[in-house]
């Protein structure tokens, strides 16, 4: 295969967060963790349950980015309702994306700024306080700033270790990697967040640069390459329409070839 | 079985300033457009509204009718952000209760079950205490374990639109999701439901599953039939969500000369003018299109 783009070494990283996740429902916000649960239905996990981020699970799932209405099969009925007695029996993994994150993994979707007055109001802390509690959590972020990797965020959605650790009750709270566009980051035995693969091309300098505190990069490998099997699923079967290039654009340029 | 069915005209003087209600329906989904409308037109103010929110919010709140929001979140689906409702939070216009989703939901099931409060693991850790700041935690009496004491959120009245209903009240929907319509009208002293249409009691079973009749009528207080009033959200299998009129409105809200425009257009007149400037806006752009279905 030629041409391996960020975006689909990307999409690798996003499957192999759901690798080991067992047979949970996929919850996957983002085109990259879309791909990326579909990826590891089809190669590592086929027991892991998809839905078509409406009100089904879908044995077979609809075209990426559309609903059952658009086509697949449906096994299984799960409305609003339903997701969140699931998210309390635990039976899921999430992978979502973060208007800031700090080096502990709080995460903030709600506002910046000061929760009485904002600066800027987003959309609310929406289900992540009741995600990071009850089951694994993991976060896509598809532009890798400073603005997003912050030293502390204004509203804490996604419960971080640190405060997981602070608290009483958070038994389920079990948050497992950060995967970006430059890199792979997972959680030290301090509870901070650490480089753990730097995608190809991307240097740790660059991972950084670009990240609001300090981040350990002690055993920092390169980020795996998806394999033949696996391209030709994202790019024939998953995504033809090359969504994913939408969210991690494609340089002009040869790509990856022969790294 | 009693008559319940009411004019829209006469909904909005049941409703009176400084309640709280609760709104069916989820983000930009199935929400009881035509009755926001009828408050929007109203004098009623200093409303508390709950709410998986969506334009409803952002309309009371662009009116002036909302003192204080609860909510998990509010967003228009097809579009992150309601303009409106971000405005108000940045202006600091409105009290606002800031919810997890799950919380939400517990809070209207304790509400339902003449509670005070049930226990969730969902908001420990997190900011929603810090910006709730009466709310507190629970050991369980067995084990110690720590849990959010998620208060009650007890409705003065709800309102939630639906596909299909009888005059005495049962409502059914006939979409993929029910939300929470249910749950919102057993949380609620008066429940109003607005359908795409009144059918007769043996039209209801034929219409759909028995698993489809959501809403029993004891638990309703009227019926209202207003065609389209879902709209702009979307009403599956009715209609999916107006995109190009949605995107119309979420441009308007951005900007006060347009948002006076919208208004004049869209608002000021009743029920039937909206239908109709909605369909004169289609017809300048060159007829409706019937997406929609798939981009909910």
């Amino acid at each position: 295969m030629t041409g391996i783009t960020r975006a689909e070494v990307c999409a690798a990283a996003c499957a192999d967060a759901w690798r080991d996740a067992g047979e949970v429902l996929a919850h996957a916000v983002g085109v990259l963790p879309g791909i990326g649960a579909r990826l590891a239905r089809m190669t590592t996990n086929p027991d892991l349950a998809l839905t078509d981020g409406e009100a089904f699970f879908m044995s077979d799932p609809p075209p990426l980015g559309r609903t059952a209405a658009h086509g697949g099969v449906v096994e299984g009925w799960v409305p609003f309702r339903r997701v969140f007695d699931f998210v309390a029996a635990g039976r899921r993994h999430s992978m979502m994306g973060a208007g800031q994150l700090d080096a502990y993994g709080n995460q903030n979707i709600s506002l910046i700024g000061d929760w009485r007055h904002p600066t800027r109001q987003l959309i609310g802390v929406r289900g992540v306080p009741g995600n990071t509690v009850n089951h694994r959590t993991d976060y896509w972020i598809a532009r890798h700033s400073p603005k997003v990797f912050v030293e502390k965020v204004d509203v804490v959605c996604g419960v971080g270790n640190d405060r997981a650790r602070a608290g009483r009750g958070l038994r389920f709270h079990d948050l497992g990697v950060v995967i970006s566009d430059l890199a792979v980051l997972d959680y030290g035995a301090d509870g901070r967040l650490r480089i753990r693969s730097v995608h190809p091309g991307v240097t740790v300098a660059e991972v950084r640069r670009n990240t609001g505190f300090d981040l350990d990069a002690a055993g920092a490998t390169e980020t795996r390459l998806p394999s033949d099997t696996e391209l030709r699923l994202i790019r024939e079967v998953i995504d033809p329409e090359g969504l994913r290039h939408r969210e991690v654009p494609a340089p002009a340029g040869p790509g990856l070839t022969g790294r | 079985m009693g008559d319940k069915s009411m004019p829209l005209d006469d909904f909005a003087a049941t409703i009176e300033s400084g309640m709280t209600v609760g709104i069916g329906g989820w983000g930009s989904r199935r929400k009881p457009m035509a009755l926001v409308r009828a408050l929007l037109r109203s004098d009623v103010r200093d409303l508390t509204v709950v709410s998986f929110g969506g334009p409803d919010v952002g309309l009371l709140c662009a009116a002036g009718k909302v003192r204080r929001l609860v909510y998990g979140f509010v967003s228009l689906d097809s579009i992150a952000l309601d303009p409106h409702f971000r405005a108000v939070r940045e202006r600091g216009a409105v009290e606002t209760a800031e919810y997890d989703e799950g919380m939400l939901v517990t809070g209207l099931r304790a509400a339902a079950q003449r509670l005070s409060f049930l226990p969730t693991r969902a908001g420990l850790g997190s900011d929603v205490l810090t910006m709730n700041p009466g709310l507190v935690t629970i050991a369980s009496p067995y084990t110690g374990e720590e849990y959010v004491a998620m208060r009650a959120l007890p409705l003065d009245v709800a309102l939630v639109h639906v596909n299909r209903a009888d005059a005495a009240g049962n409502a059914q929907y006939l979409g993929p999701d029910p939300y929470f319509d249910d749950l919102f009208a057993m949380a609620a002293d008066r429940c109003y439901v607005s359908t795409e249409r009144i059918v007769s009691p043996a039209d209801l079973p034929a219409g759909g599953p028995a698993q489809s009749l959501l809403i029993s009528r004891i638990f309703v207080t009227a019926v209202i039939e207003t065609p389209g009033g879902a709209h702009f959200t979307s009403c599956e299998p009715d209609h999916g969500r107006d995109e190009p009129f949605q995107a119309h409105y979420a441009a308007a809200a951005r900007d006060p000369d347009a948002w006076r425009l919208f208004r004049r257009t869209f608002l000021d007149g009743g029920e039937p003018d909206y239908h109709k400037a909605v369909a004169e806006f289609h017809a300048g752009r060159g007829g409706p299109d019937g997406e929609g279905a798939g981009e909910r």
